[in-house]
């Protein structure tokens, strides 16, 4: 049995300062990012599933129902899906940030966390930060399955990429959703019944179908969400079919992708803030 | 560098939840370098006590010091001077043992390099070495406990909390995990440890403070304890229904009180001091004597009879629904 270093491991570096502190928060928040990135090599097929089922409904959607649907206004509408389908992964992903938070802090790593000298802002943080990553990966693959099936963005190089940063920004504002709700819901399977929240957000919403042809009150609600925003915006920005209302919130789409985020933001990250906080009770 | 300060000071701790008491006027002194068991049976406090030591949990009364800083007012200090191993084994499932000991260790703030060798050293000191690569899905129980405790002495800590750091655990994982507190405490740390079992207490702690309804009910070395409430038992089971009187006069010999007898197991029992003096005058007899027995020995006694003694009322066993969703309640 080996005797501990224990001169090379007391703790030389005190925690006070404000730079210190600072330096330290981002270190703790890039080791647990680090913890995300690492779940995602060891279990690679918890990938496959978290893209399973965006890629099944662009088959079943594109090719089953794709030739009886048709795009208000005109256009192809498999092109009209593609940003929809992104839109609907990052309105889902909100699920997984809650099923982690739920998880650690059923099993007692929230509160190994909690009970260490490390940056307590970083557990939450570094969650976001990894989930952001995890985001853009799918993405990625979601980008290369629309390319295959043959969708095109013909915006131009920035607006592409300002479309999905789009995405990325509605992502990180449900990060907070997800952190508030994983705190909220007593264990992992309560955790699973969030779907019932998660499914009727990403479909009542310009994803599949354009919100004029829904029934009015459903239209409305379809409208407002933030979801229908951002994919609207997108499609803008991408130059596929929008099947534009003349509503205020569906001509505004750009500026309410940018608002929408904000406003999630400023409410579920003091809502999560404080459920963290009050984990000490 | 030795000081003389106790590493525990808790005084007058309250903590309720709604009208329920949790803690009700706690006090408790732990000096440094010993081992403390807290003993009470479910509900009694043990918990909340050990998560508002570990700065987990906010006290809405009383003052609590450990390792010299205020748990309330100083809790960055505390926590650097802390080890913490909660009732469920606190470990990322999906990562192997060597890569939550290295997590854990860059989050202690030991830098990439002083991360990797801390681990190094814990995963042979728990002798955790050959499954080091292994996801934690794979370990046993003992082994989940070994690798909580390892990340909870990554800063070799000054004061470590165990709450109940061997219920579940099958006997062979209960032993790996005693003897890795052993080899904690001969380097010079503090334990706090909470525990269901008299057993365990007497196995691990030096001094032992009993629990009963969020306050402390005995305080005491574990001999003391146990001599005060009887000491250890002999206890016989007859073959015969009809063998009970004879084998009840036997032990009645040896016993300092009146043996007690359960006529439906056929056992009959006596509290003893001299255990093994005790126990072979009572084996002989009952063999001269040609008297049946299908078991006989030594136990200690349960729990249950220390509080009968202490307390006049038996371990409460709080409805088991009710314990539930106060269990969900604190997850939240
Ligand atoms: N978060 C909470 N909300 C409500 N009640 C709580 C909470 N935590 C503990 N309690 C109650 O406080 C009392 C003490 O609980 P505690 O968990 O400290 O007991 P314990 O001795 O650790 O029990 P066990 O042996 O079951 O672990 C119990 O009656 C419990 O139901
Ligand atoms: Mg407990």
């Amino acid at each position: 049995m080996s005797t501990p270093s224990v001169e090379s491991t007391t703790l030389t570096t005190e925690l006070d300062g404000p730079g210190r502190r600072l330096y330290w928060a981002a270190a703790d928040s890039w080791t647990i990012v680090r913890r995300g990135l690492t779940h995602y090599v060891r279990q690679p097929s918890n990938i496959a599933w978290q893209l399973g089922f965006p890629i099944v409904s662009v088959l079943l959607f594109g090719y089953v129902f794709g030739s009886a649907m048709s795009v208000p206004g005109g256009g192809d509408y498999r092109e009209f899906l593609m940003p929809g389908m992104f839109g609907m992964t990052m309105a889902m992903g909100f699920m997984n940030t809650a099923y982690v938070v739920v998880y650690d802090t059923a099993r007692g790593v929230t509160d190994r966390f909690r009970s260490m000298p490390m940056a307590p802002s970083a557990v939450v943080t570094g969650r976001g930060g990894s989930d952001l990553i995890g985001a853009s990966l799918d993405l990625l693959v979601l980008g290369l399955t629309a390319l295959v099936v043959g969708w095109r963005s013909d915006g131009g190089l920035l607006a592409t990429l300002g479309g999905f940063a789009l995405f990325l920004l509605l992502r990180f504002a449900l990060i907070w959703v997800g952190v508030w709700l994983g705190m909220l819901v007593p264990n992992e399977e309560a955790a699973g019944s969030l779907f019932a929240v998660a499914f009727p957000f990403a479909m009542i919403s310009s994803v599949f179908v354009a919100p004029a042809l829904m029934p009015d009150w459903l239209g409305a609600i379809a409208m407002w969400n933030p979801v229908s925003s951002t994919v609207t915006a997108a499609r803008e920005l991408f130059g596929n079919p929008v099947a534009l209302g003349d509503s205020w919130v569906e001509q505004n789409a750009l500026l309410m992708a940018v608002v929408w985020p904000l406003v999630i933001t400023a409410v579920f990250l003091p809502l999560a803030v404080r459920r963290f906080q009050r984990l000490s009770r | 560098m030795i000081s003389t300060e106790p590493a525990i000071v808790a005084k007058g701790l309250r903590k309720h939840y709604k009208d329920k008491r949790a803690l009700d006027g706690f006090d408790l002194v732990v000096p440094q370098g010993t081992v403390y068991g807290l003993l009470g049976p479910n509900g009694a406090g043990k918990t909340t006590a050990v998560r508002i030591l570990a700065t987990l949990v906010r006290l809405d009364g009383g003052q609590a010091e450990v390792a010299g800083f205020n748990v309330a007012t100083q809790a960055r200090q505390v926590r650097r001077r802390i080890g913490f191993t909660g009732q469920y084994a606190a470990v990322d499932e999906v990562l192997t043992g060597r890569q939550n000991l290295r997590m854990f260790g860059r989050l202690f703030h030991l830098g990439a390099k002083g991360a990797i060798r801390r681990a190094d050293e814990l995963l042979e000191q728990f002798g955790l070495v050959d499954a080091a690569d292994k996801g934690i899905k794979e370990y046993s129980g003992g082994m989940r406990r070994r690798l909580d405790l390892a990340a909870s002495m990554i800063l070799a800590p000054q004061v470590l909390f165990l709450d109940e750091p061997t219920t579940g655990l099958d006997p062979r994982g209960r032993n790996e995990v005693w003897e890795a507190v052993r080899s904690l405490v001969a380097e010079g740390t503090t334990v706090l440890l909470t525990t269901q079992y008299l057993d365990e207490a007497d196995q691990l702690a030096e001094r032992i403070a009993v629990i009963d309804r969020g306050r402390v009910i005995a305080d005491d070395t574990p001999a003391e304890l146990k001599n005060h409430i009887g000491g250890d038992r002999v206890e016989v089971v007859a073959h015969e229904v009809a063998d009970i009187p004879a084998v009840a006069k036997v032990v009645a010999r040896v016993s300092s009180g009146e043996p007690e007898i359960d006529g439906e197991s056929r056992r009959v029992h006596g509290a003893v001091t001299d255990r093994v003096g005790a126990l072979t005058e009572v084996a002989r007899t009952l063999q001269d004597a040609g008297v049946g027995v299908e078991d006989i020995g030594l136990r200690r006694p349960t729990l249950d009879e220390v509080f009968l003694t202490l307390t006049g009322h038996p371990a409460e066993e709080e409805p088991s629904t009710a314990e539930q969703t106060e269990k969900e309640e604190e997850k939240q």
